[in-house]
């Protein structure tokens, strides 16, 4: 125990280096999706920016936000709502592709 | 949490006051879920429409703005980084940055805003009045997604500017950060919500 109210500090932060180097991924995530975007990928345009886009959150969420250096529970509630927007999104794509 | 009865004879709980933010943050994530629901349905009704009105969006700025607020966000957590070592001018200095990031996307959303503006391409304007269904929703959804998104910008502006105020006045110390890392979390919402902005808006070619 400490003598004084400390910050919580986890061990495991990653420091300034880690963290620019996250931040580069994520430049040259939105430079590769710039660039694919001039390409003609027909139906595969969304899908790919979608990709890209979900890669550069999870970096952001995890990292960034530190989900991944925080307890557990942060992650299982963070979970859970994605899980729920994704059942809300699906169920509407179903009304509305086989109406 | 095992430091937490400590924290509570000081009425500390930084486990606490994060999950009050992420709680928070949850709400705010359903909010923008619903609207993007609500893309997905008129993009898969305009699919056409919806090409045609983004080629009016300007690529570049969208571009330099994604650049702009995730360099923003690395600042942010630099910030953090550094007050936790205790270097409390490294510290202001990247939060300042932030600050300075965040008002740089404003100006140039605002100079984005009033090229639409002054082509008569705005909610009941006299150009967007002329167009298809599905470009009227495009644009609506525009202005309505990346104006929220904006909002929130600013608000985040007012946000860490507080956290300075607070980081100056030692508020916010090496022992004592919950603070900053709570308007840090807000400030990588702002800038998840745009990663998804961008290319449904931007890069629709």
């Amino acid at each position: 125990m400490e003598e004084k109210p400390v910050h919580q500090e986890h061990k495991n932060s990653p420091g300034y280096g880690y963290n620019i180097l996250i931040w580069l991924t994520l430049i040259s995530l939105t430079c590769v999706s710039v660039a694919v975007a001039g390409l003609d990928l027909g139906a595969y345009i969304l899908l790919t920016a979608l990709v890209i886009a979900t890669i550069k959150s999870t970096l952001v969420i995890n990292i960034f936000m530190h989900i991944k250096f925080d307890d557990p529970i942060f992650k299982l509630f963070f979970s859970l709502i994605i899980f729920t927007l994704f059942v809300l999104f699906v169920l509407t794509a179903f009304d509305i592709l086989y109406r | 949490m095992s430091t937490n009865s400590h924290n509570i004879a000081h009425h500390r709980d930084d486990f606490g006051s994060k999950m009050g933010m992420w709680l928070f943050l949850f709400t705010e994530l359903i909010l923008f879920g619903g609207l993007f629901i609500m893309y997905m349905v008129y993009r898969v009704e305009y699919s056409e429409q919806f090409h045609l009105a983004a080629k009016e969006l300007n690529l570049a700025l969208g571009t330099i703005n994604t650049l702009i607020l995730l360099t923003s966000s690395l600042t942010m957590v630099l910030s953090i980084v550094a007050i936790g070592r205790g270097s409390k001018k490294i510290s202001i200095f990247y939060l300042i940055s932030t600050i300075l990031l965040a008002l740089g996307f404003m100006v140039i959303k605002a100079f984005e805003w009033g090229a639409k503006f002054s082509h008569g391409l705005y909610p009941g304007g006299t150009e967007l009045a002329n167009l298809s269904n599905g470009e009227v929703i495009f644009f609506g959804m525009y202005f309505v997604m990346t104006g929220l998104h904006a909002l929130h910008v600013l608000i985040g502006i007012v946000i860490l500017s507080f956290m300075l105020v607070f980081l100056l006045r030692d508020k916010i110390n090496k022992d004592n950060y919950i603070k900053l890392e709570a308007g840090g979390l807000y400030w990588h919402l702002v800038d998840l919500i745009w990663i998804y902005l961008f290319p449904l808006f931007y890069l629709l070619h």
